[in-house]
């Protein structure tokens, strides 16, 4: 990319580049053809680094790049051992701490978390499966709200909203308890473009539209040949 | 060259893994020639005669056979693969983690919907039957596992690379699309 007026110079493990002023290292390495992977956050939506995937190191710190905005002559690593070792570890963790039976996942072949595992070689977790025991809420006309499968990302409690602002999704208790759940009373009225919206903003299978089973053939789902991340590496 | 000793089992799986071996196809003319079969269904010997090289567990470990049988392996077997979901982290046996097995036997012989005839409520007690476990167990979390090859089945062409890489001493090559979940 060229130096312009709005544009300032950042290096990416060793590689220099020019990216926009006020962009988020995330933004800025995408603009680049950089992949740094993101999970809890959605695009165009406030990023809120609670899942640490997009963990970089800058002067020797790690940080999350989805909050971090660009600085003159930033110096990050990204596509290190290290670093991916770390964030194959939020992966692990991720997937012990729920029951993530792929095979039976709607969302399978198109669910994130597993892309995610998928590109960082995640052949069996190094923690011990904690098989919680969690409810399957199918109470609403639209949604099936299944809680084995939720990482606890907020995407739908961000982005899923009526037209005066109000929430859909919600927070329920706190610490190992805490549970997203979709609101009773709302949830009833849910109009059918949401209920969709939902189901597609949801990283995982946690969020099911009804009626609405496997209609992709294997082999045609989104990461079925192309890890995540290869549409912004192919797109230099 | 020595043919390598081969052996198979299946925990608690459905054998579709085992379907997926002989998903192979053509290969398997190729896999005979490069290893000898040991204890497995595939030819029904039931006990171990000879130190085996690599055992392919299917299935996780639902009750007390299973993990009679996973130990046996264990001690005949100098190299132990897990294969396919359910030995990796239980697979859909495991979906019942996490509820009692008081419910769950109480639900499928007693309270099920599809439950017809058990007026006396009995719940399955031959002294013959394994003993459940409180929960479905990955095999890594019973005994050591020392290779890890997921997939629901495991598609042909993982089993295949890895099998030949094992066999060969050769480096395991594992190209994006093989490797699966589901
Ligand atoms: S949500 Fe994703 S990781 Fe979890 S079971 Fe479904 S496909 Fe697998
Ligand atoms: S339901 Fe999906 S989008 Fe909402 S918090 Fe859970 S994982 Fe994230």
């Amino acid at each position: 990319m060229e130096k312009t007026n709005n544009k300032i110079r950042i290096t990416i493990d060793g590689k220099r580049t020019y990216v926009t002023k006020g962009s988020t290292i995330v933004e800025a390495a995408k603009e680049n053809g950089i992949y740094i992977p993101t999970l809890c956050h959605f695009e165009g939506a406030d990023p809120k680094a609670c899942c640490r995937m997009c963990t970089v190191k800058i002067n020797n710190r790690m940080m999350t790049s989805c909050t971090t905005p660009v600085t003159e002559g930033m110096e990050i690593e990204n596509d290190t051992e290290e670093l991916n070792e770390v964030r194959k570890s939020i992966i692990e963790l991720l997937f012990v701490s729920g029951n993530h039976f792929c095979p039976a996942c709607e969302k399978s072949g198109n669910c994130e978390l597993q892309a995610l595992a998928y590109r960082y070689k995640m052949l069996v977790p190094r923690f011990p499966y904690s098989f919680p025991r969690k409810e399957v809420d199918a109470s609403s006309p639209k949604i099936i709200k299944e809680q084995n499968r939720c990482i606890a990302c907020k995407r739908c409690i961000k982005t899923i909203r009526d037209e005066h602002g109000k929430h859909y999704f919600a927070y329920k208790n706190r610490g190992q308890h805490l549970e997203v759940i979709l609101d009773p009373v709302l949830g009833d009225t849910m109009p059918d473009d949401l209920a969709k919206k939902a189901m597609e903003n949801c990283p995982v299978g946690s969020i099911l539209y009804k009626e609405k089973g496997f209609d992709q053939p294997i082999g045609t789902r989104k990461y079925d040949k192309q890890p995540i991340g290869s549409e912004i590496e192919n797109n230099v | 060259m020595n043919k390598k000793i081969l052996a198979t089992t299946s925990l608690a799986g459905c054998f579709g893994c085992h379907m997926s071996i002989l998903d192979i196809d053509e290969r398997i003319l190729d896999l005979i020639e490069l290893v000898e079969f040991n204890k497995s269904p595939i030819d029904d010997i039931k006990k171990f005669t000879k130190p085996v090289d690599i055992g392919i567990i299917e299935g996780g470990c639902c009750n007390s056979e299973n993990v009679e049988i996973l130990k046996y392996f264990r001690e005949n077997c100098k190299i132990l693969v897990s294969l396919g979901e359910c030995a990796i982290m239980g697979g859909l046996p495991a979906m019942r983690n996490g509820i009692p097995i008081e419910e769950c036997l109480k639900e499928a012989y007693i309270d099920g919907p599809t439950v017809q005839e058990n007026k006396e409520h009995i719940l399955p007690n031959d002294e013959e039957l394994p003993l459940l476990l409180d929960q479905v167990y990955p095999c890594h979390e019973i005994v050591k596992i020392d290779y890890f090859l997921p997939g629901c089945p495991p598609r042909a062409d993982l089993i295949w690379n890895a099998l030949y890489a094992l066999i060969t001493d050769n480096p395991m090559e594992i190209p994006y699309e093989v490797v699966k979940f589901d």
